[in-house]
């Protein structure tokens, strides 16, 4: 059980750079192939920008890893090519239900909202995603993915990383103008510049089970506080895709590790939660956690992206979704600075955004872990209290915490322009822009994020004739190139004729105005661009 | 924003503290702390402000 097997399996490639004499280098280098570093590789690629990356394994390992993919990771996915293909193989979700004992005290559904192309979750088994994601590196001549290339130590020098790298058939050394560390909670590169996290470590184990079965349970996400079947603890089930389930159990700080991971102790546990069915043991492993970061995530020409530079607890799916999120924020603004098109300071922007968003997701973990695991008798108390009031009051309902569930952050953000003029709607400076489905030239139904471009774009409410938008900033006009038949865009983003929304590269709203200004605009795209006046 | 209000503001405030003393008559020290809690958080919750409950935290854990 403890090795896993492989879902896919690749192979080793000689490349020619460990025949050169003198280390090659290359724009970038990214160190992970897993979601995080594909992403970062992919998005590059769609940006013309070459890429290595390099991946010490020659497989995805089947095993308990993210499962939950959020809406803002779906929909960067279909920036990529992959959205459509996920959704269609994952598990669609959006209803969580939390009980205590037997009783349910408390449920939500995460999007009551239509008109979205993307759905709030799916679940879906990490080996799918990665698998989907090196299938589509292949497809893009920019990326060079090399297995079975180990890196050993990392050197910063002015101006660029320089690797060594260990492959079976010997060392070579690769320097990189910009080194990627996507290498996971376990980053090898972090320990070379050693770095050390920041935060703390949870006492608590918690069991993790996929098991595959037929049950008749709802596509929903339930979450028990001392079930019938686990007495004293918590339990978690959700559905996977292929009739595999994942069940979490928490075990206590003094449950041994080894111990807890043999059939012998996992199946009666399962036996008393699942009763009577059938099942298969498709992965056990028992873990503790930290929700702890770096305080730097940019060190030189060495950037630290997903678990790499953050960890959080499982509970609200804010590891890979967060990681995703790094990946795209900072893939543009690199991609910017190497065309020149940008200075390096830009860098600095992904620092302070996806910090922020860290703390954020480090603050709700550990929240969520206290809450599901009290420290002491008197925590247990006061929780206890909350789940209790629960089903009488609606304001400890809302208490409840078995994990917030990951939502796209809100940057408090220097590339921002602020706003002169009032807005309403759910669109919001910082945030990523909200979908909604709209017509196209021809007539044809489809969604607003799918219409567009990897660049900087400027939406246009109609109003007279189209106005001079500055030179590399795509302009769409609503009422033109695509129409709001519903009135769905004009209310996601309040939007009157005449008005404008700047959009990044990553489709976070950067600047908006009542009335189009050519002069407004293209201030504001100089400072998304980190360029100050 | 208000701030934690120290003075007399209970009109009966004997009667107040009967109440709060016969509920916790004739139950367990661990149902006391339990009542407790859910009183805490049912207040907390009335209050409404996040600042009040934090200077009311510190002035508690001050007079102990």
């Amino acid at each position: 059980m403890a090795e896993r097997k492989s879902v896919y399996q690749f192979g080793y490639r000689r490349s020619a750079d460990q025949d050169s004499k003198s280390p090659v280098r290359r724009p970038v280098v990214i160190v992970g192939a897993g979601p995080v570093g594909l992403t970062a590789a992919i998005d590059l690629a769609q940006r013309g920008i070459a890429s290595v990356v390099l991946d010490d394994a020659d497989r995805i390992g089947e095993g308990s890893r993210a499962i939950c993919f959020s809406k803002r990771s779906l929909e960067i996915m279909d920036r990529l090519g992959l959205g459509e293909r996920l959704v269609e193989k994952g598990v669609t979700w959006k209803v969580g239900k939390v009980f205590l004992g037997e009783h349910q005290v408390y449920a939500f559904d995460l999007l009551p909202e239509a008109g979205h192309k993307m759905p709030a979750f799916i679940n879906l088994q990490q080996y799918y995603l990665e698998g989907y994601l090196v299938e589509r590196a292949a497809e893009l001549p920019l990326i060079d993915l090399r297995w079975r290339n180990r890196v050993t130590a990392v050197e910063r020098h002015n101006g660029f990383a320089r690797l060594t790298v260990e492959t079976p058939e010997g060392e070579y050394r690769l320097d990189a103008d910009w080194c990627l560390a996507c290498d996971g909670a376990r980053s090898k590169v972090r320990d070379c510049l050693g770095l050390k996290f920041e935060g703390h470590t949870f006492e608590e184990r918690f069991l993790i089970a996929d098991v595959k079965m037929s049950a008749e349970y709802p596509t929903e996400r339930w979450f028990w506080f001392d079930p019938p079947f686990h007495s004293g603890q918590s339990a978690l089930l959700h559905r996977q895709p292929d009739n595999v389930w994942r069940i979490d159990l928490q075990l206590g700080p003094d449950a041994d590790p080894e111990e807890e991971k043999q059939p012998s102790r996992v199946l009666p546990r399962l036996k008393r939660m699942l009763g009577d069915r059938k099942f298969e043991l498709e992965w056990v492993s028992v873990y503790r956690f930290n929700c702890a970061r770096l305080k730097k995530f940019v060190h030189g020409r060495v950037v630290f992206a997903g678990d790499s530079a953050h960890q959080v607890s499982p509970f609200g799916a804010r590891g890979a979704n967060s990681g995703i999120q790094d990946a795209e924020n900072l893939v543009w603004k690199l991609a910017l600075v190497l065309k020149g098109e940008a200075q390096e300071c830009l860098i600095e922007s992904y620092e302070l955004e996806r910090g922020q968003a860290a703390d954020e997701n480090i603050g709700h973990s550990t929240r969520s872990t206290d809450f599901i695991a009290p420290r002491t008798k008197h925590e247990r108390v006061l929780r206890n209290a909350v789940l209790q009031l629960a089903p009488h009051t609606p304001f400890a309902r809302r208490m409840v915490n078995s994990g917030r569930l990951s939502v796209a952050s809100e940057y408090d953000t220097p590339l921002s322009t602020k706003d002169l003029e009032a807005f309403g709607g759910s669109a919001k400076l910082g945030l990523p822009i909200p979908d909604a489905p709209i017509e196209d030239r021809d007539g044809k139904q489809c969604f607003l994020l799918q219409t567009l471009s990897d660049d900087f774009e400027l939406l246009y409410v109609k109003d007279g004739a189209r106005p001079n938008v500055p030179e590399g900033l795509r302009l769409t006009v609503i009422g033109e190139d695509f129409i709001d038949r519903d009135g769905v865009f004009a209310s996601r983003f309040d939007a009157t004729p005449g008005s404008a929304f700047l959009l990044r590269p990553d489709h976070h709203l950067c600047a908006r105005m009542r009335r189009y200004d050519g002069n407004r605009v293209r201030e504001a795209l100089a400072r998304a661009k980190g360029i100050s006046k | 924003m208000s701030s934690l209000n120290t003075e007399p503001n209970l009109p009966n405030p004997d009667a107040a503290y009967e109440a709060l003393v016969e509920a916790h008559r004739g139950i367990s020290e661990t149902e006391s702390a339990a009542l407790n809690a859910r009183l805490v958080l049912i207040l907390s919750n009335h209050i409404g402000d996040l600042s009040v409950l934090k200077s009311a935290i510190s002035l508690a854990k001050k007079a102990g």
